[in-house]
């Protein structure tokens, strides 16, 4: 099978100008949306997802709910805009279906669902854009929508992608190179290193899959810095904001609420 | 939804205790396959395999379509399974629960999407006709690891299917009944096989393989692996559970690469057995 497009050229370039473990951009947004309790807009190049988390509320359905923890409820819509070929996927398809089970099984041991009883976590997963690395984008935004809603969480769950292009293993693939190549995606607890998700879809040597596996682990934890400075930042001006509305409450001497405050500088 | 009943706690800790010790309830160990029987009917593609109590029923057939503009030199194969509430109670029919939703996927990256089958050799005229396999495949019954079972009885029914030999001369096609010519069978690439570990709990227990029921409910989280006896990894699944150390991953891959030359001694003994009782006429 030969390709049109070289995956990675005689100078170890890739059809986007990226070296072997170069990752993409990454854009993480934590900003409010509407009324979401917490959401996050992820971006890995060309591939966007926005996730939106509300809750722990109570469930619509009390049937569904446990006595002993909350329920995670998935659902993932993708635009059909986001591919070149513009496709309408009912939500029905399996290929949906299985994403946001992977989505909930992955996050099922890590959020602390013992916390809230009887409640239940609604995540919904929008998928903006598409250009390779869609589990790996939507890991990365459901975990930090549930850090902005407070959820409690054991660990930032990172993803990432990782093929291999003959013997050479590269990291987060775009479509073009998803198409062509052998490809896994991992998911890890960077704290404890350990993995909580690991999918491949395409036939591999096995050899060749504990290096692009190693190589994977290893990109998660890069992932997990950038995550880590973006959620510190966003806490930081929130903190500043509540201080400065404090401040000038308590120098006007006036009650003023706390929200109004922080909507005005100064 | 009727949620399953959960094992009653002295169950649950026998269990437990016992695998703690490396035992299993059903006298395996816990690296230990339930060996699949494979029983084949009269039909070419007719398999049942039973691993257990677990039991499928995979049968292909195939017949002459137009292929589809997109891709007009490749043959089409579908996959059709669905777990009906025969198999166990706890399935439903209707919305389809997560567990056939991960089983069908399953079913189709193993036997589909790993390429299997050479696609290209079913084509007969380029645009014209293709050979359109039909795998429809049966769940029994349920005593745990259905996922493995099917994919095996998937595979096998493949193996031992033969589509009728075709013959071209310019643009008529004779199809030739088996009764006149010798079927052919498929062109296969590999034959991936799946292995699903059970993990549990406790994180000293050790994982094991082919889980029962009993097991797979009590279990926090399963490893599948799909793959051939050439050492090529097709699929790896873990979706969520409890998490793995990346050595623990690497492990079981080796684990299954064994596993997966065993069972392909086996599967090919059984088709030569299989293959020896049928009478074939050649004129």
């Amino acid at each position: 099978m030969g390709s049109r497009v070289e995956i990675l050229n005689d100078d170890g370039y890739r059809s986007d100008g990226r070296r072997q473990f170069e990752l993409r951009d990454i854009t993480m947004d934590l900003s409010q949306r509407g009324t979401a309790d917490g959401s996050a807009m992820i971006t890995h190049g060309l591939t966007q997802v926005l996730v939106s988390v509300f809750g722990p509320r109570e469930a619509k359905m009390r049937s569904q709910t446990f006595h002993d923890r909350a329920v995670l409820n998935v659902e993932v819509n993708i635009a059909p805009f986001s591919t070149g070929e513009r496709r309408k996927r009912n939500r029905g398809d399996k290929r949906i279906l299985e994403f946001a089970s992977a989505i909930k099984s992955t996050f099922e041991p890590v959020v602390q669902t013992n916390l809230y009883p009887r409640s239940q976590i609604d995540i919904y997963v929008h998928v903006l854009q598409q250009d390779g690395g869609l589990l790996q984008a939507g890991i990365n935004a459901t975990t930090l929508a549930l850090v902005s809603a407070g959820i409690p969480l054991l660990d930032l769950v990172c993803a990432v992608t990782g093929g291999v292009h003959s013997t050479s293993p590269m990291l987060d693939l775009t479509t073009l190179e998803e198409n062509d190549i052998p490809h896994l995606t991992v998911a890890i607890m960077p704290k404890t290193g350990k993995i909580t998700l690991v999918t491949m879809e395409t036939r591999l040597h096995a050899d060749r899959f504990a290096d692009i596996f190693k190589l994977a682990c290893e990109a998660g934890q890069v992932i997990h810095k950038e995550m880590k400075r973006t959620v510190r930042a966003r806490t930081r001006r929130l903190v500043d904001a509540m201080d400065l509305g404090i401040r000038s409450s308590a120098g006007t001497g006036e009650n003023v609420d706390k929200d109004v405050a922080m909507n005005e500088p100064e | 939804m009727p949620r399953p009943p959960s094992p009653s706690i002295p169950e649950k800790e026998f269990t437990y205790g016992a695998l703690k010790q490396g035992l299993r309830l059903d006298g395996r160990l816990p690296l230990e396959l339930r060996t699949p029987t494979l029983s084949f009917g009269p039909d070419l593609g007719w398999v049942e395999c039973a691993m257990g109590k677990t039991r499928v029923l995979a049968q292909v057939d195939g017949k002459m379509v137009k292929p589809t503009p997109e891709r007009p030199l490749e043959g089409i194969i579908t996959i059709n399974s669905e777990i009906s509430p025969m198999a166990s109670s706890e399935y439903e029919p209707g919305r389809p629960s997560d567990e056939e939703v991960t089983m069908t996927r399953m079913l189709d990256k193993v036997l589909r999407r790993s390429d299997a089958v050479d696609k290209e050799s079913l084509c007969v005229q380029a645009g014209q006709r293709v050979w359109h396999l039909r795998l429809t495949i049966h769940c029994l019954a349920d005593a745990g690891n259905l996922l493995d079972c099917a994919c095996l009885a998937g595979i096998v029914a493949l193996k031992h299917y033969r589509r009728p030999e075709v013959e071209v001369v310019g643009d008529e096609v004779t199809i030739h009944h088996p009764s006149e010519r010798a079927p052919v069978s498929l062109s296969l690439h590999h034959t991936p096989y799946c292995f699903t570990f059970a993990y549990f709990p406790d994180t000293s227990t050790q994982a094991v393989l082919d889980p029962s029921l009993l097991e797979q409910r009590l279990s926090a989280g399963v490893l599948s692996i799909a793959l051939n006896a050439q050492r090529e990894l097709c699929v790896v699944q873990k979706a969520g559970g409890v998490p793995l150390a990346p050595d623990e991953v690497l492990r079981i891959v080796d684990i299954a690469v064994q596993k997966a030359k065993e069972l392909n001694t086996l599967v090919e003994r059984r088709l030569q057995e299989d293959w020896a009782t049928r009478h074939v006429e050649v004129r």
